[in-house]
């Protein structure tokens, strides 16, 4: 009883992240019903959309393990999503008919989601392994040139990877089991050997990957691990001396991250069928960064809304844009401006050249506005008020009598 | 109950040499600490005392000699590994955690005691939950043996300075260490404060933890310790009880100056 009372006092009834998760989870439920109802049963975009969007939210809820929890600075985590990707490639196509192996293999997707994440694991820790010795700025330069190093090998290894033109036709994912009903138009049906083909099955998956995910990076954070990774981000110094042991701690946060990326990459591979590495730029892991940063470092429901909301300005407000301006014109009867005349090329293409200038604009606002992220971590808000230090801020509640 | 001093020293520093390119800034010290005592370093600032600290801890390891824990060689072992074989310490310029709470700070050092792997993490097994409440009940009780309870979910950086030194204790003590190393506990204190810090000091030994404490103020160990080391410009310059070490003309020199 004892020990049920104190983790009542103590944990999730005052926990803000309490109701940050509840309200995801209830976004993420009724998102495909909403997508539906409100396009009329035409939601198959939107839920495509929002799939797509899940592989970013993987993809920093990982980064933030390396950036949030353990302080490292990785500038090349689409390195190892590249590397995730590629490996789904290989395992899951007709791909290796044309290398110099000479056979196809076809892995079921299931099994190579978890090579994929061994395989991106293994990169991170043999980068991380003589980089994580040296301080931070070391290892942010470093993986910077990793980051641009392995989609180049991918484009100029053509023999294997077929350069410029990439893999396409991977193998469409499988899952054993499924549950048919109306929401995909059939009656209901439990099928075998169900063909992850329908938006919506894309979707339900990537929810219940993501679910998984939080809740095993969550437990991490909570644990003696969780607790060595910041102590390690506040001092090194300090940590080793009270036992932790640096170089493995930090090495185990970047492998982690790796994993995350290389699943990431997998998933993103299978539901895209074709990999390119066009797709792994340095660009991806900006914009991971900034998902993480603008949402709230250090903290997941931060980031998974960071990742969201950076994702829906990037790929549906950004390109949607032209059509806005072009739309909001002609119904304010400027509709001269929608051509092009003399220098200016008409209102729609004017936007479209100015995306990325209003993108940046949107970011400086944010970050000048709330630096500390949308939901930022308790530690980052202190942070950021250094010098205004109160001696009554507690984190949770002092009256508690902890003992029980 | 007082731990008597075994024969068998708990430390040894055997002619440890730290040179930092040109400037030796330990040279060729050598003495033991015995078991259950509470032993004192001292010597004018810049006389070599966190140097030797770091050199026992591992952080920067000694130039040459070596050091030698409950039997065993340490020199040269990086620091997670001193602190997992029982050396503890505290830092000059206090080096809390400063965003964890105090309780985290004392679950932190508890750190090279635990069990739990990745997969325990990951999903929270059963030993791993048992282990965590054990880690906080005791890291609960090293806050109120500190005296600190009350500030047990507080930011470390916000606690007031007094009690941020007893944070560094409690968080070391966590460790559970057979050494304990102050690096100028009482620095910064008042008279009261000190002597407060020094029942402390007493309560340690009274769990049969031995004390190596580095002080600045001579007055300060004269009241706690049995055996002083003085330290000046690197070299041991006196080795003795209170008496012996006050009454030493080298001593005086160090700390006053040479009489014309």
């Amino acid at each position: 009883m004892t020990s049920l009372r104190q983790f009542w006092q103590s944990g999730p009834r005052r926990d803000p992240n309490t109701v940050a998760y509840i309200v995801l989870l209830v976004v993420a439920i009724s998102f495909p019903i909403l997508a539906t109802v409100a396009t009329g049963g035409q939601g198959e975009v939107m839920i495509n959309v929002a799939a797509d969007a899940g592989v970013y939210v993987l993809l920093a809820v990982g980064l933030n393990v390396v950036i949030g929890f353990a302080g490292l600075l990785d500038l090349g985590y689409a390195a190892f999503f590249a590397v995730g990707a590629y490996t789904y490639a290989f395992l899951a196509s007709d791909h290796g008919r044309v290398t110099p192996l000479g056979e196809p293999i076809h892995l079921p997707f299931w099994i190579v989601l978890f090579i994929a994440m061994f395989v991106a694991a293994s990169f991170g820790v043999i980068l991380g392994a003589p980089t994580l010795r040296l301080r931070g700025d070391y290892l942010a330069i470093v993986t910077l040139g990793f980051g641009e190093i392995v989609p180049r090998i991918f484009k100029n290894a053509s023999v294997w990877t077929s350069g410029v033109n990439g893999i396409s036709a991977l193998d469409i994912p499988a899952l054993p089991l499924w549950l048919q009903g109306p929401w995909s138009g059939d009656p209901f049906a439990i099928v075998p050997d169900f063909k992850i083909i329908s938006p919506l099955a894309y979707y339900v998956i990537m929810v219940l990957l993501l679910i998984i995910s939080v809740v095993l990076v969550r437990n991490l954070h909570r644990s003696r691990l969780g607790r060595a990774w910041m102590a390690v981000r506040e001092d090194e110094v300090a940590a080793a001396a009270m036992g932790v042991n640096t170089v493995a701690v930090k090495l185990l946060a970047f492998s982690i991250g790796a994993a995350f990326s290389g699943f990431a990459g997998t998933f993103y591979a299978a539901k895209l069928s074709l990999v390119s590495s066009e797709n792994f730029g340095f660009s991806v892991s900006i914009t991971i960064i900034v998902m993480i940063v603008l949402g709230g470092m250090g903290n997941i429901p931060g980031v998974i809304t960071g990742a969201l909301l950076i994702y829906g300005v990037i790929f549906i407000l950004l390109p949607q844009m032209p059509e806005y301006a072009t739309g909001f014109a002609n119904s304010v009867g400027l509709s001269g401006l929608t051509h092009p005349s003399g220098d200016f090329p008409g209102i729609g293409e004017f936007i479209s050249r100015l995306k990325f200038l209003i993108f940046g604009f949107i970011l400086v606002v944010v970050m000048l506005v709330r630096p500390q992220g949308l939901l930022p971590s308790r530690q980052r808000e202190q942070e950021l008020q250094k010098g205004i230090a109160h001696e009554d801020t507690v984190i949770e509640d002092v009256t508690a009598e902890v003992g029980g | 109950m007082t731990v008597q001093p075994a024969a068998e020293p708990i430390l040894r520093i055997d002619h440890v040499t730290k040179r930092f390119g040109g400037l030796v800034a330990v040279d060729d010290v050598t003495f033991d600490v015995k078991r259950g005592e509470i032993f004192a370093l001292i010597g004018p600032n810049g006389a070599g005392k966190t140097t030797l600290f770091n050199g026992i801890t591992g952080i920067f390891p000694p130039t040459t000699g070596r050091v030698v824990f409950q039997g065993g060689e340490i020199t040269g072992s990086p620091p997670h590994r001193v602190a997992a074989l029982g050396i503890a310490r505290t830092f000059q310029n206090i080096r809390l955690f400063e965003y964890m709470s105090s309780l985290d700070n004392v679950r932190l050092g508890q750190h090279c005691r635990m069990h739990a792997k990745l997969w325990d993490s990951l999903f929270k097994t059963p030993a791993e939950r048992a282990e965590e409440k054990r880690v906080t009940d005791n890291a609960i009780e090293l806050l109120k043996f500190v005296g600190i309870e009350k500030y047990t979910h507080v930011y470390a950086r916000n606690l007031p300075y007094g009690s941020q030194r007893r944070l560094e204790i409690a968080r070391a003590l966590a460790t559970n260490p057979a050494l304990l190393l102050l690096d100028e506990p009482a620095a910064g204190f008042t008279p009261q404060e000190k002597v407060e810090l020094m029942s402390l000091v007493h309560k340690i030994i009274e769990r049969g933890i031995t004390v190596f404490l580095i002080e600045h103020d001579m007055k300060v160990v004269m009241g706690v310790s049995r055996r002083i080391v003085v330290l000046d410009h690197g070299e041991k310059i006196a080795e003795g009880t209170p008496e012996q070490v006050r009454n030493d003309q080298r001593v005086i020199e160090a700390y006053l100056g040479k009489q014309h």
